[in-house]
């Protein structure tokens, strides 16, 4: 992932772009588009995945660039990023702590895993913390129901989770 | 090494058994629960051992996918060809030395071991106490998912060997229909059907989809056979594109499972490196490619007309049905969509034959299903049981009961779009009808069960908030009225239901299931309907009385401390906003206003001295 600087939740992304935007013009150029003239549109998901993993998420100038590489329109790109809750077009946090919402977690005190956070870090779900280091989301089942309640904290899974260690997980970020 | 005839494969994977290799086979659970739960560290340390003692020679280390013992990872097992065998759960890296020096002649002191509680149809008859019998779990725990030659070892792409050189599309297609194989994704539709409505298209392109979009919160079978056993989905689904005329498939994925897609990748380089997939598989003339799509986070892909559109780069959202995928399907193409679980069973009824598979299972849905237990069930993980059980076998005999000595009060199957089930169904014997009869749901096979503790209305309340956030918003009925459903639902839970709102709810329910454009919303007020006609009682508390019976709703409840305190201060430091005070040695204090109810005060309390009313 490339490296973003953030001041006051703003995450800078200039110092990089060109290089990211090399690295993301590579990966397309890498698709057999040449193949499918009228289903580029299918590599469309997949290339967003991409440019979210280089950029961290997907400003416009990202998004217009890939609608003109597959021959659709800004439009397009933006209503499929909208629909789909792993897509988001505003900077996230340096940690990113995503809760698992699934049924099994739900029964095992999700929520208060959720409130806890929320409380801690003045944010709620959807939303990065003011100097850019935590961002709060939530996810619909990881399939590690066995460790529920679990929480994701940048690929890093948490199991067992309670109100009351959720002080030591924020501890466990540093910078 | 490409292998280029149903005999060189029979020839290499006799090698491969013959090869020579250490008497104990030492399996180690690498799934993704395991490595969560630190087989990483016991891996680490076995490999260790083995290095400082020079023991290579006496065992053969092997990382598997998931053994469906998931409460007890890390899960290790030790096993010879002679069918000894010893399988430990909750090992940690200081058991490793002692499980090791013990070998296979007793278990280790000190450690947790685990019986069998499976057999494997295809090759076995059930011993004493092996309730599951697996068969879409066959390889997953057993052998390494990411070698294709320990897959080949065990029989791998033998069917499709024989399929490809040796029988006819229709006569494929006939064993399946005659197997009354069902789709396991949910709504059971014969597969065979499926596949000859394809088929029957006039030739041209066509596709073969497996959905992997296991979107189900509580549902992790599928993410078990693709991370334990990615070679199965392989082998099916170029025996169904053989089938229904498909050159091409596309595994569509969720991004939430990132180990899955690894190994996935993995086996499909492996397969075509050997010639199981590409061109000209085993010299029959056949060409099959496949090729990974990734999910981004919308359940409602789970749903075949969504999931194809995702496929093609668009929104997810449903179209309604007809024309049916099978006629048109993605880019307008016929096109098949089965679920992982569908096609682990494919191979093995090509090699066992249909009626070996209906020999398991109900008369109107043959074979097993896999099951995912979790919530407040003591051994939660997989269980892949002979349709017919019943849910008091499945949840007593093989998971162990509930968690804590507490009472049972449901089971939840069918996920969001399912029902829950209570205590005088537990000796039901399910199978896609049993569990329709009485108001839930097979889907994709989540089991999550509830005791005492959890409040009815607030789990119908969750599955509506899921639905309601899940809702793809293009059909007024399930973008607007379930939305309006959660409202009424949160103001039945936070104390200001009335009568009114209790029926307004029901004709609601009623309206949606009549008029949503899809599964998804058709299938949306289930939850409530099915916690209504079961736990009416609770409602009513909640509505006449302004009580929530199991002490769940916040805004119904409320925490006081009882004579019973000593004054330890534990709840005090313990209240996160702060609320409780009092003075050492004394009974202490909650100030309501400042009160969250979360319950950490009641929870930490030894002495039993916070009541919750």
């Amino acid at each position: 992932m490339g490296e973003m600087h953030c001041v006051n939740g703003v995450c800078e992304i200039s110092s990089r772009k060109s290089s990211q935007m090399e690295e993301l013009d590579a990966y397309i150029k890498s698709l057999p588009l040449a193949d499918n003239p009228t289903r580029k549109r299918g590599f469309l998901i997949q290339t967003l995945h991409r440019a979210q993993s280089i950029f961290g998420y997907l400003p416009v100038e990202v998004q217009s660039f890939v609608a003109e590489r597959l021959g659709i329109s800004l439009a397009e790109v933006y209503g499929v990023i909208s629909f789909y809750s792993f897509f988001t077009d505003k900077p996230i946090g340096r940690y990113a702590i995503n809760v698992c919402t699934g049924t099994a977690c739900f029964v095992k005190g999700a929520a208060q895993v959720v409130d806890e956070l929320k409380r801690k870090l003045g944010v709620s779900e959807g939303e990065t913390t003011a100097d850019g280091k935590f961002f709060l989301g939530v996810l619909r089942c990881l399939g590690a129901c066995s460790m529920a309640p679990v929480v994701m904290v940048n690929g890093k899974v948490y199991g067992h989770m309670t109100a009351e260690k959720v002080q030591g997980l924020l501890d466990d970020c540093k910078d | 090494m490409r292998i280029e005839s149903p005999a060189a494969l029979a020839e290499y994977a006799a090698a491969l058994k013959a090869r020579k290799h250490a008497p104990i086979k030492l399996l180690v659970s690498m799934g993704t629960c395991g490595i969560a739960a630190g087989t990483g560290e016991v891996l680490k340390a076995i490999n260790g051992y083995i290095a400082e003692h020079k023991l290579e020679e006496a065992f053969d280390v092997v990382e598997v996918g998931c053994m469906g013992l998931c409460y007890a990872e890390p899960v290790i097992m030790l096993t010879d060809d002679k069918g000894k065998r010893i399988i430990y759960g909750d090992v940690t890296p200081h058991q490793v030395p002692a499980i090791m020096q013990a070998g296979l002649d007793a278990p280790a002191t000190g450690t947790h071991t685990i019986d069998r509680c499976w057999y494997y149809p295809e090759d076995e008859q059930p011993a004493e106490g092996e309730l599951q019998a697996r068969i879409v779990l066959r390889n997953t725990g057993r052998i390494n998912p990411e070698d294709i030659d320990q897959y080949v070892a065990e029989g791998g792409y033998s069917a499709l060997a024989k399929v490809v050189t040796s029988m006819k599309p229709q006569e494929v297609i006939d064993v399946i229909s005659a197997s009354n194989l069902r789709g396991r994704g949910g709504a059971g539709f014969p597969t065979g059907k499926k596949w000859s409505f394809a088929a029957a298209q006039p030739e041209g392109e066509k596709f073969i989809i497996c959905n992997a979009d296991e979107g189900d919160p509580g549902a992790f079978m599928d993410r078990a056979v693709l991370e334990g056993d990615p070679n199965a989905v392989l082998e099916a689904m170029a025996i169904g594109g053989f089938a229904i005329g498909a050159h091409n498939g596309v595994i569509y994925i969720r991004a939430e499972y990132p180990l899955a897609v690894k190994r996935l990748e993995n086996a499909i380089k492996q397969a075509e490196e050997k010639g199981f997939l590409g061109k000209n598989i085993f010299g029959s003339g056949f060409d099959f490619k496949l090729e990974i799509k990734f999910g981004a986070g919308a359940f409602v892909c789970g749903e075949e007309t969504a999931l194809i559109h995702s496929i093609e780069g668009q929104r997810g959202e449903p179209t309604f049905k007809p024309p049916f995928p099978a006629i048109q399907g993605l880019w307008k193409r016929p096109t098949v969509v089965n679920n992982v679980e569908t096609y682990a069973c494919i191979a093995a009824i090509i090699r066992k034959g249909a009626d070996w598979f209906k020999g398991l299972g109900t008369a109107g849905s043959p074979g097993t299903k896999v099951f995912a237990l979790a919530g407040k069930i003591s051994k939660v993980g997989l269980a892949e049981v002979p349709m017919g059980m019943t849910l008091r076998q499945i949840i007593y005999e093989i998971g162990g009961g509930i968690k804590d000595g507490r009472e049972f009060k449901a089971v939840q199957t069918g996920g969001p779009s399912g029902g829950c089930i209570t205590k005088k169904n537990l000796d039901l014997q399910i199978d896609y009808e049993a569990l329709k009869s009485i108001g839930s749901m097979m889907g994709s096979g989540g089991m999550i069960v509830m005791d005492e503790d959890d409040c009815m209305v607030n789990i119908a309340k969750f599955f509506l908030d899921f639905t309601a956030d899940e809702s793809c918003g293009k059909c007024t009925p399930c973008r607007v009225g379930n939305r309006r459903m959660l409202e009424l639902l949160n103001k039945i839970t936070s104390g200001e239901g009335t009568m009114e709102i209790f029926e307004k709810l029901k004709t609601l329910s009623a309206t949606i299931k009549d008029t949503a454009l899809c599964g998804l919303g058709q299938t949306a007020p289930n939850p409530v309907l099915s916690t209504l006609a079961n736990f009416e009682d609770e409602y009513l508390a909640h509505v006449k009385d302004h009580r929530c019976p199991a002490g769940v709703c916040a805004a119904l409840i409320q925490f006081n401390v009882t004579d019973k305190c000593v004054g330890c201060g534990l709840c005090a430091k313990r209240c996160p906003v702060g609320a409780i005070s009092g003075e050492k040695k004394m009974k202490h204090v909650i100030n309501q206003a400042k009160c969250i109810k979360c319950g950490a005060c009641f929870n930490a309390c030894k002495f039993h001295a916070i009541a919750k009313i």
